[in-house]
């Protein structure tokens, strides 16, 4: 069937009809391999040296040109591959091992999605699909069909309800992580901190170096996670928030360096690190299943740790001395320095734990989501704002529950309204809710101008 | 010296850029916020967003551009009412995060494709190409076509351009600043209407003798030429003598008055919610016309006008000096002329095998970024008040 092989053009035409069958059958198969594929593309694989990885978007009836292919490889590291008229697409790998294919959700066509492959172990994370043990020497064709959004053959309304709200608590407990930080920095120093979310990236990115790069263990290398970015937070305060502080530097100024510190942040990241998605661990994930949930090893693990550290953190606010002039000089700093408490040495505490904690958040983000970026943090800074806004600025059980709201209003909202306007609708109801409660969901109400 | 030739003439480039000029016109308005009322306003950018849509999609729609326009300015005079009457009223931080927050919700509005009237109108994350909507500005201009070199006498004319008369030249720029900036901060003492004089000619003959070192040349009328940067220049223009008339009237104290202390203006009676709400809105106004000049020359992309946009805004502001006049325009300028000398610099001298090769092409914008980040934080902690501002007057908090 290959085309040099038929002379005439009824020859050609006929083959061009077998291929438009084949293409219709396509869809059905989750791999063709051999001799079609390889006519097809442009890559043609060499023995011991390189496999191919293609196919076509969309179908052969119907290509989609213009869509964003990414191939995720055994390492982490990103392809990606534009499809032109023809929707063909064709990776030449050099490497043997397990892949994953995606498409970029933004070039689709409008109201379109990726059809998710019917058979469980070829679903990838992030609805991509899994080419698992690529061998040199051969082609590989996932199937990179669409359906029209909202689609669904067996998920009913309430299973999709039950998967979002799963996520959504999943994002909510690796917002609270970050964001009961964050508000406690605000609580203790006045301090909007702009750059925490940065420090998110950071924990994401110090991860990908230690497990990754230096092939630590994950557990180790978490803990490692933790002890770097809370030395950040040490660091920090000790050379540049006391000494600002000292000098009497207003909160406003103040927040202006923080936005400063987190342009200079963001540009380091893509300076040292690249513009790509790091991951943090290579192996793909275990899914399991429960009902109509699906979730990965990984996401339970990560819900379970933050949970963990969430906990001892309230208990530390609750039933420790240190937590308790934490609380102390949250509530009315000059007081708290009068009674004995050494503010300074408190709020360098506050510094440290919040970073760490922050460190820990982008690590596990990045584990769930599979990979970190340079602007990993941006996306979510507001999101943090937004929950410790929500829960009322400076309290720490506030941030908590602002936290699990916001993570829920995210993944539930596309249900209702387009996927897109996901973190819109959780700024918006911040928005909304500091019009008929502006101390936010558990703060004191007063008056403030 | 062919190097710092070619690394100036981008600089100069930028330094006539309408972009540039439109930013300067935004930051006129951040300074109303900021520098005058001392509204943490950080979501400036959804403000020039908002004046491009209203503009690029009216003259889409076949509307006439000054009809065009004036939906722009409606449509941000709305929103600075939408962000003030929640939270006007409230501590500063929360109109920091309210409008940090609206800002990413017009762009997030802006990129989506979910609903499809919406994208016809937007153009989801791609935007609007500058050629859909470009043309009735373009068309207004008495230009003709062409391309024009800005000061034909220039520094070639005199032996040679020699490297001496160049080297001249720029120490008389040094100077003539120099001394502008003594005037302008009062160490010179001069007579307010002599005062005023003598710096309009300082920087009339500082311009002109850095054309002359680097002279421009561009198209008349084509994008991105002369009448873009004239009428955007003039544009910024206009906005000063706004400015200074604003500021120098009873409404301008009282704004200074709502900046240094709030409780004091509310006991001599002063309805304190309207006079932020005025500045909001006019600063707003500011905003959208940047924002319209900003996508003029290119084209209306949501993702290119949000949060770092603000944030270069507050560099370029304090920069210049907050509560100043001449602050913003002299802060837009050296921001972004001096973001391209340090990719410039770092382009030629740091990642070439010629000298220093440390860094690749991608790299040296970003190290030109962490640069700004860093400056940004050292300005403010070092010198608040910027080239041209009044340390006493930055003392306030929201």
């Amino acid at each position: 069937m290959s085309r040099t092989s038929l002379p005439e053009r009824g020859g050609i035409a006929r083959t061009a009809a077998y291929l438009g069958l084949l293409m219709l059958v396509a869809p059905l198969l989750l791999f063709f391999s051999g001799g079609p594929a390889e006519a097809l593309t442009l890559c043609v694989p060499k023995a011991d040296e390189t496999a191919c990885i293609a196919g076509t978007m969309g179908s052969r009836a119907e290509p989609i040109s213009g869509v964003d292919v990414i191939l995720t490889k055994p390492d982490g590291t990103t392809e990606t591959q534009t499809t032109a008229e023809d929707g063909r697409f064709a990776f030449e790998v050099t490497e043997a091992g397990d892949y994953l294919v995606g498409v970029d959700p933004d070039t689709l066509p409008k109201g379109s999605e990726l059809r998710p492959p019917s058979e469980a172990s070829l679903r990838g994370p992030d609805g991509s699909i899994k080419v698992d043990n690529v061998q040199l020497g051969k082609s590989y064709g996932p199937t990179l069909a669409v359906r029209a959004k909202g689609f669904s053959t067996s998920t009913s309304k309430w299973d999709e309800f039950l998967q979002s709200s799963v996520n959504g608590i999943r994002l909510g407990l690796l917002l609270a992580l970050a964001s009961v930080g964050l508000s406690l920095i605000y609580g203790t120093t006045g301090l909007s901190n702009f750059a925490h979310a940065e420090q998110v990236t950071l924990g994401g990115m110090v991860g990908y170096g230690l497990v990754n790069l230096l092939g630590w263990n994950l557990w180790i290398g978490g803990l490692g996670v933790m002890i770097i970015c809370g030395f950040t937070g040490w660091f920090q305060d000790r050379v540049l928030w006391q000494p600002l502080r000292r000098r009497g530097l207003g909160l406003t100024q103040m927040m202006i360096v923080t936005i400063g510190l987190s342009l200079a942040m963001q540009y380091s990241f893509q300076f040292f690190a690249g513009a790509d998605t790091k991951r943090v661990v290579v192996e793909q994930a275990t899914v399991r299943t429960f009902g109509p949930i699906t979730i990965t090893d990984r996401s339970l693990a990560a819900m379970a740790i933050s949970a963990v550290f969430l906990a001892l953190v309230g208990f530390a606010l609750l039933r420790t001395r240190v937590g308790r002039a934490t609380r102390a000089v949250s509530d009315n700093p000059a007081l708290a320095q009068a009674s004995g408490i050494d503010t300074d040495k408190v709020i360098r505490l506050v510094w440290t734990v919040a970073m760490a904690l922050a460190g820990l958040s982008g690590l596990l983000y990045a584990l769930v989501v599979n990979g970190i970026k340079w602007d990993t943090g941006l996306q979510i800074l507001l999101l943090l704002f937004a929950a410790v806004t929500l829960g009322g600025l400076g309290t720490a059980f506030g941030a908590l529950v602002g936290a699990l709201i916001i993570g829920l209003v995210v993944e539930l909202s596309p249900l209702v309204i387009p996927g897109d306007f996901k973190y819109a609708a959780a700024l918006l109801i911040l928005i909304l809710l500091l019009l008929v409660r502006p101390q936010g969901l558990l703060g004191r109400a007063q008056r403030v101008g | 010296m062919d190097d710092i030739q070619a690394i100036l003439r981008n600089m100069m480039q930028v330094a006539v850029d309408p972009t540039t000029a439109a930013v300067a016109i935004a930051v006129i308005g951040l300074n109303i916020h900021f520098g005058y009322t001392g509204l943490l306003n950080i979501g400036q950018s959804a403000f020039m967003l908002l004046g491009a849509y209203g503009m690029a999609i009216s003259i889409t729609q076949g509307w006439p551009l000054v009809v065009a326009v004036i939906v722009g300015l409606a449509i941000a005079f709305v929103f600075a009412l939408v962000l003030g009457v929640p939270t006007l009223k409230l501590r500063g931080d929360y109109l920091a995060i309210v409008t940090i927050s609206a800002a990413e919700i017009v762009r997030y509005v802006g990129r989506s494709v979910g609903y499809e009237r919406l994208f016809n109108l937007t153009g989801g994350a791609q935007g609007i190409a500058g050629s859909k909507y470009r043309s009735p500005f373009s068309n207004l201009s008495f230009f003709g076509s062409g391309n024009t070199t800005l000061l034909e006498f220039n520094y070639t004319d005199v032996a040679n351009g020699a490297t001496w008369v160049r080297l001249v030249g720029w120490v008389l720029v040094v100077g003539l600043i120099w001394t502008a900036i003594r005037i302008a901060r009062g160490k010179i003492a001069l007579e307010s209407v002599t005062r005023t004089v003598a710096l309009v000619v300082l920087i009339l003959l500082t311009a002109l003798l850095t054309f002359f070192l680097v002279p421009v040349n561009q198209q008349d009328t084509g994008v991105d030429g002369w009448w873009f940067t004239v009428v955007t220049w003039v544009l910024v223009g206009i906005s000063l003598l706004i400015v200074v008339g604003l500021t120098r009237s009873p409404w301008g104290r009282a704004l200074k008055g709502v900046r240094e202390d709030e409780d004091a203006m509310r006991s001599l009676g002063k309805n304190v919610f309207a006079i932020k709400m005025q500045a909001l809105v006019i600063g707003g106004l500011f905003g959208a016309i940047g924002g319209m000049m900003y996508v003029l020359p290119g084209s209306v992309q949501p993702d290119a006008m949000g949060r770092n946009i603000t944030f270069f805004c507050y560099t370029a502001l304090l920069l210049g000096g907050a509560a100043t006049i001449w602050g913003p325009v002299l802060g837009s300028l050296i921001f972004f002329v001096g973001r391209i000398g340090i990719i410039g610099i770092a382009n030629t001298y740091l990642s070439s095998d010629k000298y220093i090769n440390i860094m690749n092409g991608q790299q040296t914008s970003q190290f030109a970024f962490i640069l700004v980040g860093v400056a940004l934080m050292l300005l403010v902690i070092f010198r608040p008040q910027g080239i041209l501002g009044d340390k006493r007057e930055l003392r306030f908090n929201v």
